[in-house]
């Protein structure tokens, strides 16, 4: 039995990224909020101080900032046909579990998705006829120029460094010049660059493409955003993604926020509060709020007016399967919602190694320091017999040079002994790499839901992930990937290695924390689990927060739409829903 | 003599995990305690996981991985001493990993599915030396050079067939702790006076490289540090 706690106007599951900015906009509009975290407060001075957050082992290779599996976990396989297993370890992506969410340990590449990208299906099929029967790909049932003032509100918020590429329709020198019309500048310069992307520029533009500098949370000066909040400059540490920030030089929600939000007295937050399932009303028409558990074992429920899951997709997907809530998705019938159209990244590399007088040093680095080109984006380039819809940008971003992480060999390397030694002591500070981050469509196989073997701590069914790259995938990657090892060649080195991503899609090796799909947007409750406020089609008072809104994935990292996104559905609530409580679209 | 905050480190950790035990419950600002703080954990030089036969295998195995040159082997760098301390503590017993049964063999794709590291390196040594035993009447560390390479070579590949655990997750998740007690930072107790970085020329701790950006190719040459506020002593490599 739940001991139940008194009513509230909000409750907010998972305070990272997401939960932060809700709480932010609904406190500002007078409403008493609770936020419940499952994991624990983190200092930036004293859990991030800058004189030990260097540590690899502590925090790449034991997880010290990710979530903890023990307490609950999924099951992958990559189809059907196999027996799903638990992720005993984690691998492909790494999410967080404390105040900040993965958000603490991000780097910061902070995009918005092309104008085409939210009109998938209709763009695609008017341009190059039927996509694919398999192929679960949607609109997203929002346009980009309604999401234009939130992509502002969000990079004004993080202090976003880049340059504009296209102002109110103006394409600029030195920017994006495919990028969606943007209202008004970046907020910042763009950070200075150090020689790696430099070169990866260089040969881009020889090659006729247009690079230019990586949108970037890392900042680029001092910046103070409009909440009041001072960010540092970034001393390109080189210890940013996978890692926490010691300098407050990267937005997160506590150098962005928490400090002004942490002060209003109605706002709550507590911490190492698990939350088990959203719970119903008796006629099963709203949430009637949550339960949760706490590390004592006491569980609550928390009743609110109002209920907005920010737990991240894959724990969003997770809490509404096992509360019961939306129709679960079948991929043998292709009925149901919940679940469906999960996506990933596709990602692949190429480095080239330099001869020794050239020193790359690698550690002078940031998450967000790099130069990219976009010729090959979505649907930025004529696709006409490639065979494939959606692209990817092509980057020479340089993150770091922690060795055990990055330490380049050339082909033919023995994989340990003597020359492997030889090859990684040559090859350290002479090399660079290239790489290239692809969208990932949506397929009528690929899905999330409850496993039928496998239990998390708490009893629940873990949930089970069922996820391949598709042939569109596999194609357009290797068309990226030949693009790059052009740029590679242009770059004249001594030198390349290429690493194309093939198949079958692996959990193991680290590829980006990027997971998208599940609880989809769109414009009617038969294909998708929430309307473009973000607003469940079941339970109008259930919001929900996170890339589990995208209806396939784009060829950008998530971050700056899932920010868009929640402070549009933040309005919604206090400009529409608050004067009458009920479903902002009809359904 | 290695300049070490260890001291101040210890004492102040117990009062950072006593504070983060319980729920709580934060409201009217943000909760910063003064003196309150989350440092490195420091090795442990007397910590104890494997059996003295076990240490000779895993000795002579991590010096084929990583052999001696100009520059330390891994055991000459602490990896053994590492590795004590990792498979004796949390990572060992596989806290923070899921770990419940059934247990079963899938897919490569489907990633690691055997029991706690700990158990996985116990079983898998002794595998190992029943495997050479039954083939070749010998020790691992009774092989030549030669010899070995090729063996560590066959696990890698799976090509060797062990009776409890499969030989290629063993060899992966054996490289990798290799790696990471010789690339690691030496508050763990491998890397020993930072060999590895002064090899390849890693600053280690360092956090402002501002003044370089435009360091255009050159040639930086730092001295590396350790979190454990230790500057490496160059010296013998
Ligand atoms: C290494 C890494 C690099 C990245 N780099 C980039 C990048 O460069 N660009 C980009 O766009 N994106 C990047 N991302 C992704 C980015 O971090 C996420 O998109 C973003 O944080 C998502 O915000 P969110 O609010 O949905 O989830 P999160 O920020 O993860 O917050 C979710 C919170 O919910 C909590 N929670 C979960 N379940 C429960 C529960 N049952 N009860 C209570 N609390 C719960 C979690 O502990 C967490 O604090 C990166 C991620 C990682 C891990
Ligand atoms: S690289 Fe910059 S933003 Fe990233 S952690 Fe270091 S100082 Fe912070």
């Amino acid at each position: 039995m739940s001991k139940k706690l008194p009513r509230r106007d909000v409750v907010i599951v998972g305070f990272g990224w997401t939960g932060a900015i809700m709480a932010e906009q609904l406190t500002a509009e007078g409403l008493d909020v609770v936020a419940l975290e499952r994991g624990v407060w983190r200092d930036t001075s004293t859990d991030y101080a800058v004189t030990n957050a260097q540590d690899e082992v502590r925090y790449r290779y034991r997880d010290e900032l990710f979530e903890v599996l023990s307490r609950e976990s999924l099951t992958f396989r990559n189809n059907t046909s196999q027996d799903a297993l638990p992720m005993r370890m984690l691998g492909s992506f790494l999410p967080g579990t404390n105040v900040g969410g993965s958000g603490v340990h991000w780097n910061g590449q902070t995009w918005r998705f092309l104008p085409s990208d939210f009109q998938a299906r209709t763009h695609n099929e008017e341009r190059y006829g039927p996509l694919p029967e398999d192929m679960t790909v949607q609109d997203w049932g929002i346009t980009y120029d309604e999401l234009e003032p939130y992509y502002t509100q969000f990079e004004d918020i993080c202090g976003i460094a880049g340059k504009a590429g296209n102002l109110n329709g103006e394409i600029q020198e030195g920017g994006n010049p495919f990028e969606g019309r943007r209202s008004s500048e970046y907020p910042n310069p763009p950070m200075e660059m150090v020689l790696a992307p430099k070169l990866f520029a260089k040969a881009a533009s020889e090659l006729g493409h247009n690079p230019f500098p990586g949108p970037s949370a890392n900042m680029s000066q001092p910046y103070t955003n409009p909440l009041g909040v001072q960010l540092g400059p970034c001393t390109y540490c080189g210890f940013c993604e996978k890692y926490a920030c010691g300098n407050y030089s990267k937005a997160t929600a506590a150098t962005t926020i928490l400090p002004v939000l942490m002060r209003r007295d109605n706002f709550e937050l507590r911490t190492q509060a698990m939350v088990l399932r959203v719970l119903k009303t008796g006629d099963g028409r709203m949430a009637d709020g949550v339960e949760y558990i706490t590390p004592e074992g006491e569980v609550y429920h928390q009743p609110a007016d109002i209920v907005i899951l920010a737990a991240y997709i894959t724990h969003n997907v997770h809490l509404m399967l096992v509360s019961d809530i939306g129709e679960p998705y079948d991929p043998r019938s292709g009925e149901g919602v919940v679940g469906k159209n999960y996506a990933y990244q596709v990602t692949s590399g190429v480095s080239v190694f330099f001869d020794k007088d050239v020193h790359i040093n690698p550690y002078v680095g940031a998450g967000a320091l790099g130069m990219v080109i976009d010729e090959f984006n979505g649907d930025n380039f004529d696709h006409t017999g490639l065979g494939f819809i959606g692209g990817g940008y092509i980057a020479t971003w340089q993150t770091n040079g922690r060795p055990m992480e990055t330490h380049r060999v050339p082909e033919g390397t023995p994989k340990f002994g003597a020359g492997w030694k030889q090859a990684v002591r040559d090859n350290y500070n002479h090399s660079l790499g290239i790489g290239t981050h692809g969208a990932v469509m949506s397929y009528r196989g690929n899905y999330l839901d409850l496993d039928p073997t496998y239990k998390d701590a708490y009893g629940r069914p873990l949930m089970r992930m069922t996820f391949d790259f598709g042939d569109n995938e596999m194609k357009m990657s290797n068309f990226l990937t030949d693009r790059a090892v052009e740029i590679a060649r242009a770059m004249n080195g001594r030198e390349i290695r290429v690493a194309r991503r093939t198949r079958p899609y692996s959990i193991v090796p680290y590829q980006s924390t990027h997971n998208t799909g599940g609880t989809i947007m769109g414009d009617n409750p038969r294909d998708s689990v929430i309307n473009k406020y973000q607003q469940s089609w079941d339970l109008p008072n259930l919001f929900l927060t996170g890339a589990g809104a995208f209806p396939q994935n784009a060829g950008y990292n998530p971050t700056g739409t899932v920010g868009a996104l929640a402070y549009h559905t933040a309005n919604a609530i206090r400009t529409q829903y608050l004067r009458s409580p009920g479903p902002l679209v009809q359904a | 003599m290695h300049l070490t905050r260890r001291a101040l480190l210890t004492g102040a950790s117990l009062i950072a995990l006593s504070s983060t035990a319980l729920a709580r419950t934060y409201i009217g600002g943000v909760p910063w305690e003064p003196e309150a703080a989350n440092p490195p954990q420091v090795f442990d030089p007397s910590a104890r996981f494997f059996t003295s036969g076990e240490r000779d295998f895993v000795t002579a195995a991590v010096d084929r991985l990583i052999p001696e040159d100009e520059f330390a082997s891994a055991s000459q760098a602490g990896v053994v001493t590492f590795l004590e301390n990792q498979l004796s503590g949390a990572y060992g017993r596989g806290d923070i990993y899921y770990m419940h049964a059934p247990f079963s063999r899938g897919e490569p794709s489907q990633g690691y599915q055997e029991r706690a590291p700990a158990i996985l390196y116990r079983q898998a040594i002794a595998d190992i030396a029943a495997r050479l035993q039954a083939d070749k009447n010998k020790t691992f560390q009774e092989l030549s050079e030669e010899e070995q390479d090729q063996f560590l070579l066959d696990l890698s590949n799976g090509d060797v067939e062990l009776e409890h655990v499969d030989a290629k997750t063993f060899f992966d998740t054996f490289w990798q702790d290799t790696q990471l007690g010789f690339f690691g930072d030496p508050v763990h107790g491998g890397n020993r006076d930072m060999v590895s970085w002064r090899m390849v020329g890693f600053p280690g701790a360092r956090y402002d490289y501002r003044p370089y950006i435009d360091h255009n190719g050159r040639e930086l040459n730092f001295e590396p540090i350790s979190v454990a506020g230790a500057i490496s002593q160059g010296g013998k490599s």
